[in-house]
């Protein structure tokens, strides 16, 4: 047992006169070598670069998708592939961006930076941080197994019924689908879990609740959100299972169950989905574009407000995808209401952003550009959203490539634009190397007009009465002309981003170091090294403003802020918990050891899954049982983490 | 500002509400809770659009669930005893009031089963079938979940690991096992008691 | 036949119908307040970003930044404004579509298949009904009322030129409505996904002056002609044979119910749900291998010989 005192005053030190406790904590904060090392960790910032990397490379699978894809359609009566493999890959792609890449890349900037900008030592739960990118990743190769094995998801990525049932999809693509969902479900309740307590608890002291970068303020939104949405399509998915394995009524008109019931519990949860995917991204811009600015952000607590408020109203449009399948007059008003009306917290932080760049003084960086594009790409994808609210207009417009455009507006848009300029602005902070400036003008470019060539057109083929997912189309429609255009746009998009992932790997081998600071930003990650310890922060600093590094250059803040003066916390791995809105020290808290629970557990689970997959119930039943005790062990209470009663002394 | 930092003592690990196990507990059970909403959803949704004939021809009786309910509501009560007991340092009173509110639940899993049986219909009889055993049947994997959960608490209480001060998986364990009584009432007045006001 | 731009067969920025033209003015409005707000805030941003500097000095931030934030309440200002009256506008429209001008005139019942359309055409008289398949004529002029049931899956009942979609789902009769204003064949497309062969599940409403879609009328409503010549009587009985498990033929013993209704199948400009023309040659090519147009249709590839593919298809070409 060790001798852990249940009360402690930390001490306050000034790291000029602690030479050694860099030292320590070097030593306490070690991780353990080699590959095995890299298994059993549970430090935020190798997580958060998996996780990045990993939603790097299934952007590039999905890409490769969309690829075959616009090349079949690039002229009428094509024969590239068969209907079904069409089918299939427009499903795989749907499912591989919205799901296997559009929030886990957020994600994993949100891990990364949370620690860093709040001021902590790590994540409120980092076991269970390691735990959500391996399920993540054991999901996402769950689901390509289907690909693996011909039978891959073939009703989009909406799935809906009665497609989806076994009468009419006996083999196994529904089911790869369902179970990898609930499977993915998992990794992303567990990792808003962790958001929403590493926001309310383990902030630096003084920094209240209005001081947090907006990135927070975003995550943590839709972490919420996500708490309240996913189960809605984890049932959806469980039902769907049932219905096909078990023969239950559900969704199967003849026998009393609601094909619309589908419908309902799908976008119940991929609405608010659609705002749990940009507004961590809108943080990122909210807290980066400033930088480039050179002033903090404008309207700080109405983009807040806009934020939340976006999240909330998000639960209540859901039935604008609904829009043509009879449903009674009073609610059609009500949803078309609704969805007009929450383009107004929306655009708050496009009015701020635009503020911001014109009292600011820009400096136009390849981040700069990426940011710039965002906002001219987000209202574009937000204003042909609004054409579709209005229900009249949208009875025309659904299910056609006007809605292709709108989405790929604001996914790519306000996604993928603000993650390009995000990993220029802390890639350096992740590596301590700069990313070449000029290649990635250069590359801004090819993407931005690759996008635009691609997608812009497809409002005007969408106008011409293109519907979705159909795998060609005839001569003499009108359609030829608009889908050729498209198709060599996609070809400069995936040239852009192509270019744009090998400029990263030739930065991971530059040679030019970056410093701690090297954009002079404003926020507490740029305070320690580049990259970081594995510690963070050796004392944990006292927060006084929204802009720790330049309060001293602002007016009306004092110069408060000291990096190298704080709390020291080594005695083991230790972290600060501060309260809620006031940010006041709360308790020490130990952190955990690098373990393997998290992998032996997603091991155990991905046991399960297959053999629920499979209908070897033993081996189900033996995946959970494993995953059960594998979590009893792993949650047994700890004296190194202070979890138990101290003996008498 | 940084004298705001000096000189507090602060207390170590996982104490009491201060632990982030507890306000992890609790977004779990916000997320369950949404959970058993979107089920309770489906089952209004599927009744409101079947009409008049959906409901089967024996509705759900009290005969059983009633005194099941009083069950789980009770088993609430000792649980919320021992936690009690374990912030007063009575380790082993803690240990049995966990103990007894899973016997409790173990007794209202049996109850549920054996009234499960008696079912004139089965989950794939039809669409009120289905979601009658599917609400019901995930509202007893979350107590069955909480049983192990008590069991696995009066253990380590048994064993020793809390005092007064460090107990905070009893309590996380604890608001999980209130939650699920909660779930109960919600399911049992949806499924039970609205049938004879109309709904269905 | 169609409107000024663009003239495709599904465009619908100018509509036809009357419902489609209740709903251009609103499209079109919304789309010129999205070209102008995107076209604004573009501008902003650029020309704001003109006004770079090099020296990497910290901007003069005042402590009160109310001009500043002047933007933002300007910003909500203006957008609340225009979006509620929007909503003003959408909601009207959406009255004016939601029923036509004057009661319509009859209904037409279509039931929406893997991967085509049958339009059941009722009257008092119940000799007078009839069945056909993917080519359905409404008089012009009139409004005219269309149940939608599913035979199978979702699929989505669109007519760009003439009104906005209605989807159509299993478990439940959704009602629309459609009038021409003007004579012609508009072209429709399902728009829900429905599996292999969505892409092929088009149909044509043709609006006929009142005297042709009454003569068009009672044509459909007679039975098949006899078979005369022999070809033909051979093709029959192949027709009875091979086909008559799915396709019905009124007058005839075939009375099958999966596939279209062929009594008069060569009235019909098109075959396969849009996906082919209505001629001999492509009429063989269609029987002899349906999964080589429509990869994964409900309709196999029969193993006919030549002779019987011939006299079939003889047999349905006197079906006019």
């Amino acid at each position: 047992m060790t001798t852990t005192d249940y009360d402690r005053a930390p001490r306050l030190v000034d790291l000029g006169s602690h030479g050694s406790l860099v030292g320590n904590l070097e030593d306490i904060w070690a991780p353990k070598p080699g590959l095995y090392g890299w298994i059993v960790s549970v430090d935020h910032k190798s997580i958060g670069i998996r996780y990045i990397v990993t939603a790097f490379i299934f952007l590039l699978v999905g890409g490769l998708e969309a690829m075959v894809m616009r090349f079949q359609l690039a002229r009428p009566n094509e024969r590239l592939v068969t209907p079904e493999q069409y089918n299939e890959l427009f499903s795989l792609h749907g499912i591989t961006m919205i799901f296997l890449y559009a929030l886990p890349v957020l994600s994993g900037f949100s891990n990364y930076l949370f620690p860093l900008v709040l001021g902590a030592r790590d994540m409120a739960f980092p076991r269970l941080n390691a735990f959500s990118y391996w399920v993540y990743l054991a999901s996402g190769i769950f689901l390509y197994a289907s690909l693996l094995v011909g039978a891959a998801p073939n009703d989009g990525w909406f799935n809906y019924v009665p497609y989806a049932l076994r009468a009419y999809n006996p083999g196994p693509n529904m089911d790869f689908y369902a179970l990898g969902m609930i499977f993915l479900g998992i990794s992303t309740t567990v990792g808003s879990v962790n958001f929403v307590v590493t926001f309310l608890r383990m902030r630096a002291p003084g920094m209240t609740i209005d001081r947090v970068p907006i990135l927070t303020w975003g995550t943590t939104t839709i972490s919420v959100g996500n708490l309240l949405a996913v189960p809605s399509v984890s049932l959806a998915f469980f039902l769907l299972w049932m219905d096909r394995q078990f023969g239950t009524h559900f969704f199967r008109a003849e026998t009393g169950g609601q094909p619309l019931l589908w419908q309902h519990l799908f976008w119940m949860f991929a609405h608010p989905w659609v705002y749990v995917v940009v507004l961590p991204a809108m943080g990122l811009v909210s807290d980066a574009l400033p930088f480039y600015c050179r002033r903090p952000l404008v309207g700080y607590t109405a983009v807040v407000v806009g934020t939340i408020t976006t999240m909330v109203l998000g639960f209540g449009v859901w039935l604008h995808h609904m829009f043509a399948t009879g449903i009674p007059f009073m609610a059609l008003a009500f949803f078309s209401g609704a969805s007009f009306i929450i383009t107004i917290p929306s655009s708050i932080a496009v009015f701020s952003w635009v503020a911001t760049i014109w009292t600011g003084r820009p400096v136009i960086t390849t981040a700069f550009l990426y940011f710039a594009g965002f906002i001219s790409m987000f209202v574009i994808g937000g204003v042909s959203g609004v054409a579709t609210a209005a229900v009249a207009a949208d009875l025309q417009l659904t299910d056609t490539y006007f809605v292709v455009a709108h989405l790929h507006y604001v996914l790519i848009g306000i996604n993928l634009f603000a993650v390009l300029g995000a990993l220029y602005v802390w890639f350096p902070k992740m590596t301590g190397r700069m990313l070449d400036e000029s290649l990635g003008k250069l590359t801004f470019w090819i993407v931005f007009i690759g996008f635009n060539v691609a997608f812009f057109p497809m409002h005007i083929t969408g106008l011409l009465g293109m519907p979705r997912r159909i795998y060609t189309y005839p001569d003499g429609v009108g359609w030829n002309a608009v889908n050729m255009i498209s198709t060599i746009g996609s070809v400069i998009l995936a040239t852009g981003i192509l270019l744009y992932v090998i400029v990263v790997l030739k930065g991971l081998k530059s040679t030019e170091r970056a410093g701690d600071n090297p954009w002079d930003a404003s926020s507490l990650e740029w305070a320690t090294l580049s990259p970081p310890p594995h510690y963070n922060f050796a004392v944990i600093p006292y927060v006084t403003s929204r802009h720790p590094l330049w309060e001293s250059r602002l007016p009306g803040q004092g110069a408060m802020f000291r990096r190298d003066e704080g709390l020291a916390l080594a005695d083991g791995k230790e972290a600060l918990a501060t309260t809620a809105i006031e940010a006041i020290p709360d308790a020490i808290l130990k952190m955990p050891e690098d373990t393997a629970a998290p992998f032996i557990v997603t091991l155990a689970m991905s046991i399960g899954f297959t053999g629920a997959l499979m209908h070897l119930w033993w081996l189900a039943g033996a995946g959970a049982l494993a995953s059960a005790l594998g979590i009893l062990v792993w949650l047994w209470p700890e004296a190194e983490l202070a979890q138990r009663a101290e003996e008498p002394r | 500002m940084t004298d705001a930092l000096r000189y507090r003592e602060l207390p170590v690990g996982s104490i009491g509400h201060r632990a982030n196990g507890w306000w992890g507990a609790l977004t779990l059970i916000a997320t369950e809770a949404a959970l058993f909403a979107y089920l309770l959803f489906s089952y209004y949704y599927v009744a409101v659009q079947n009409g008049r004939d959906w409901l089967p021809a024996e509705l759900p009786g009290f005969k059983l669930a009633g005194p099941n309910t009083i069950v789980l509501v009770v088993s609430s009560v000792l649980v919320w005893l021992g936690e009690r007991a374990i912030k007063r340092g009575a380790a082993r009173i803690a240990s049995l009031w966990m103990a007894g509110g899973a016997l409790l639940g173990a007794i209202f899993v049996t109850v549920q089963y054996f009234e499960w049986s008696s079912k004139a219909f089965g989950i794939a009889t039809s669409s009120y079938g289905s979601l009658y055993f599917t609400i019901t049947g995930f509202h007893m994997m979350h107590v069955i979940v909480g049983v192990v959960v008590l069991l696995t608490l009066a253990a380590w209480s048994a064993l020793g690991y809390f005092d007064s001060r460090r107990n905070a998986a009893v309590s996380a364990g604890a608001i999980y096992w209130h939650f699920v009584d909660v779930v109960w009432l919600a399911i049992f007045t949806s499924l039970y008691v609205t049938p004879h006001l109309g709904v269905g | 036949m169609l409107a000024p731009w663009p003239a495709t067969p599904m465009a619908y920025l100018f509509g036809d119908g009357d419902m489609a033209r209740s709903i251009s003015p609103l499209l079109q409005g919304l789309l010129a307040i999205a070209i102008l707000v995107a076209a604004i805030v573009s501008a902003l941003v650029i020309v704001g970003a003109w006004r770079q500097r090099s020296a990497l000095a910290l901007a003069d931030t005042p402590i009160d930044d109310r001009p500043a934030i002047a933007w933002i309440g300007i910003g909500v200002g203006v957008s609340t404004a225009v979006l509620v009256g929007l909503i003003v506008w959408s909601t009207v429209t959406m009255a004016t579509i939601s029923r036509p001008s004057q009661t319509a005139a009859f209904t037409i019942a279509i039931t929406a298949h893997r991967w085509w359309w049958e339009a059941t055409y009722r009257s008092g008289d119940t000799d007078q009904n009839f069945s056909t398949a993917n080519e359905i004529h409404i008089p012009v002029g009139a409004p005219v009322r269309f149940t939608l049931a599913s035979a199978d899956l979702i699929h989505s009942f669109w007519v760009p030129a003439l009104g906005g979609k209605t989807d159509v789902i299993p478990g439940q009769t959704n009602v629309t409505w459609l009038k021409a204003d003007h004579a012609g064949s508009y072209r429709g497309q399902c728009s829900e996904y429905c599996g292999a062969q969505h892409a092929h599940m088009a149909f044509t409403i043709v609006a006929d002056p009142p005297a042709a879609f009454e003569s068009w009328r009672a044509a459909q409503a007679k039975p098949a002609a006899i078979a005369q010549d022999k070809g033909a009587l051979d093709g029959e009985a192949v027709f009875q044979q091979r086909c008559s498990k799915c396709h019905a033929i009124r007058g005839s013993r075939a009375d099958g119910d999966r596939g279209p209704d062929l009594t008069h199948i060569m009235s019909r400009a098109r075959l396969a749900a849009g996906a082919i023309p209505n001629n001999a040659g492509w009429l063989s090519a269609w029987i002899a291998d349906p999964q080589h147009i429509k990869p994964g249709s409900l309709m196999p590839k029969l193993p006919l010989s030549g002779r019987e593919l011939a006299d079939v298809r003889d047999y349905l070409l006197t079906l006019k």
